[in-house]
């Protein structure tokens, strides 16, 4: 059979690479086997670019300009998003950090770099989705609910399709498990083995789940039938291949990762457990893995004369807070929106540039706005799917709109 | 849909044999995996006594004459595309193995009864569902796995 052109898409964290597109006039009109988030993003393109200063038209030298002298005249610039951006924009955008001594943060430090910091330092044994696929038997979904963050999720790797050692099919090779606060869509199609926990009693079902595994009798303050904890413990013992999908709903609820660190060890001293982190943004963990390899740090960075500092205080939610910055920089993210009024209001009082595919409610606020190409739809590079894969991308269509891979660039020049 | 049982309550119960069956119930379940026609049976299509009954099973069956053998249903604004359906479904799997079966892109799209089209699950080839033709099962691979009970069987 002759060989399939596929893209890859990069609506969210898994990166799926097996869609096919139909296009004529660098419009995408159908796209095949792509879920409902894919679709839109891959349809999302648009042929000419903008870019506003104040909020009225300019063009791009002028748009490029301004964004340099707010950047040269700041003292402490925040540089946030890059959670969509590919690893070589990533890299640009550290290079820019270190030139201007700024605060660099992404979406991870109110998100998942918790744990992607403590598997890159080894603390976690992990696996690929393709082993997931290939040799899974036990798989939870704790506190994330794939069927809608990432829609692929359960029939691309963790739960329906066929691999090289699981042959049979899930009815009988393979246990879905869920462990979330509310009846997700995931929890659905895991049927009786779905375990309801009360908001914050994730770390509390940790020690009863370690206490049943260990063959003691499993106690909460909610009073969780033990006899449910135990016949979930004998599941996971018998496992052969386990894997923990970690979802934000858990990492929210625990004060630190040691309870859940405690859990893998115990479950890797009965059987084989694996973790992969449910990371949303298309290449969250790029950004991670890439500022590591700089820095030695997954996020909240502050570059100052040669050095590196590192902490929650260079987080976006506390430099906000504190005021600590006097300008900023947004790729492709929209932090009026997803952050607390609280502190995102302070965003306003300062010169911002954004840089984004997309109108957002930031780009609308903000002092200088350039519109780039959507990267993996009308500009290539390469990123990092949520389980540690490099996957490298070329454009769906053609596009006049730079890549902000581009605009970082001449950013850069022309500072 | 109706089953076997209930379209003998309404045939005529003689076992003449006219249909080629040897009994009435034969004619029904020959009738309910659509070997057989209404028209197949001559004292009910033509005997006065059993004109209402002939109406009332031809009725039955009107509905899937013209979608030939559909009743599968995709609710569109439910479905969102996670292509469980496609991976699930067991025609899927064994017409296409490597491909819809290893949760891949499709290979086979010519067998395939589910694909996903714009984020939208879309079914054709139903001669392959297992629901349909001479022996058909009630398989309800697609609808367990759907998390938004998006697939319908009507």
């Amino acid at each position: 059979m002759a060989e399939k052109n596929y893209y890859v898409c990069t609506g969210c964290g898994m990166l799926c690479d097996d869609i096919e597109v139909e296009s004529e006039k660098n419009k995408v009109n159908k796209v095949y086997t792509a879920c409902r988030v894919g679709v839109a993003h891959m349809k999302d393109g648009k042929e000419s670019a903008a870019f506003m200063v104040d909020n009225k038209p300019v063009d791009e030298a002028t748009a490029i300009k301004e964004a340099a002298s707010i950047l040269k005249n700041a003292k402490n610039p925040l540089i946030f998003g890059l959670g969509t951006s590919t690893s070589e924009t990533q890299k640009l955008a550290i290079e820019l950090a270190r030139k201007t001594s700024a605060t660099l943060d992404d979406t991870s430090s109110f998100c998942l770099g918790k744990v992607i910091e403590a598997l890159l330092n080894n603390k976690f044994k992990v696996c690929t989705l393709d082993d997931v696929r290939n040799k899974a038997d036990v798989t939870i979904f704790w506190g994330a609910d794939p069927s809608d963050s990432h829609p692929r999720h359960l029939s691309k790797h963790s739960y329906f399709p066929r691999g090289t050692e699981k042959q049979r099919g899930w009815e009988e090779e393979r246990t879905a498990i869920c462990i979330d606060v509310r009846k997700s869509h995931t929890a659905k199609i895991c049927g009786n083995y779905f375990f309801q926990i009360p908001p914050a009693g994730d770390a509390e079902f940790i020690d009863a789940l370690m206490a049943a595994l260990a063959g003691k009798l499993p106690k909460t303050s909610y009073n969780f039938p033990p006899k449910r904890i135990l016949e979930l413990a004998n599941i996971l013992k018998g496992a052969k291949f386990g894997v923990v999908f970690v979802g934000l709903g858990l990492i929210y609820s625990l004060e630190n990762l040691e309870p859940l660190i405690r859990l893998m060890n115990a479950l890797n001293e009965k059987s084989n457990f694996h973790l992969v982190p449910m990371v949303g943004h298309y290449n969250m963990r790029g950004f991670n893995e890439n500022l590591f390899e700089e820095t030695g740090y997954v996020n909240s960075v502050k570059f100052e004369e040669g050095t590196v500092k590192h902490g929650p205080e260079y987080s976006i939610v506390e430099s906000l807070k504190a005021k600590a910055v006097d300008a900023a920089l947004v790729i492709g993210s929209d932090p009026l929106s997803s952050l607390p009024r609280s502190i995102s209001k302070n965003l306003l009082e300062i010169p911002t540039i954004v840089i984004d595919p997309c109108e957002t409610l930031t780009s609308r606020k903000a002092k200088v706005c350039i519109n780039t190409a959507i990267s993996g739809v009308e500009s290539g590079g390469s990123a990092t799917r949520m389980d540690g894969v490099k996957v490298e991308f070329k454009p769906v269509i053609e596009t006049k709109r730079p890549s902000d891979e581009a605009v970082l660039k001449k950013i850069m020049e022309a500072l | 849909m109706t089953n076997a049982m209930e379209l003998y309550q309404m045939l005529p119960k003689t076992n003449c044999k006219k249909c080629g069956k040897a009994s009435c119930m034969a004619f029904a379940v020959a009738l309910m995996a659509r070997e057989l026609t209404p028209e197949d049976c001559p004292p009910l299509k033509e005997e006065a006594k059993y004109k209402e009954n002939y109406e009332k099973i031809r009725g039955l069956f009107k509905p899937s004459e013209g979608a030939t053998e559909t009743g599968l249903i995709v609710h569109e604004d439910l479905c969102f595309g996670c292509g469980n359906c496609v991976v699930a479904c067991p025609p899927n799997v064994a017409n296409d193995p490597y491909g819809v079966g290893s949760g891949n892109a499709p290979r086979n799209v010519g067998k395939l009864v589910l694909t996903v089209e714009d984020g939208i699950v879309k079914a054709q080839n139903l001669g392959e569902c297992r629901r349909f033709g001479k022996n058909k099962i009630l398989c309800n691979g697609c609808i367990v796995t759907c998390p938004v009970e998006a697939i319908e069987f009507v």
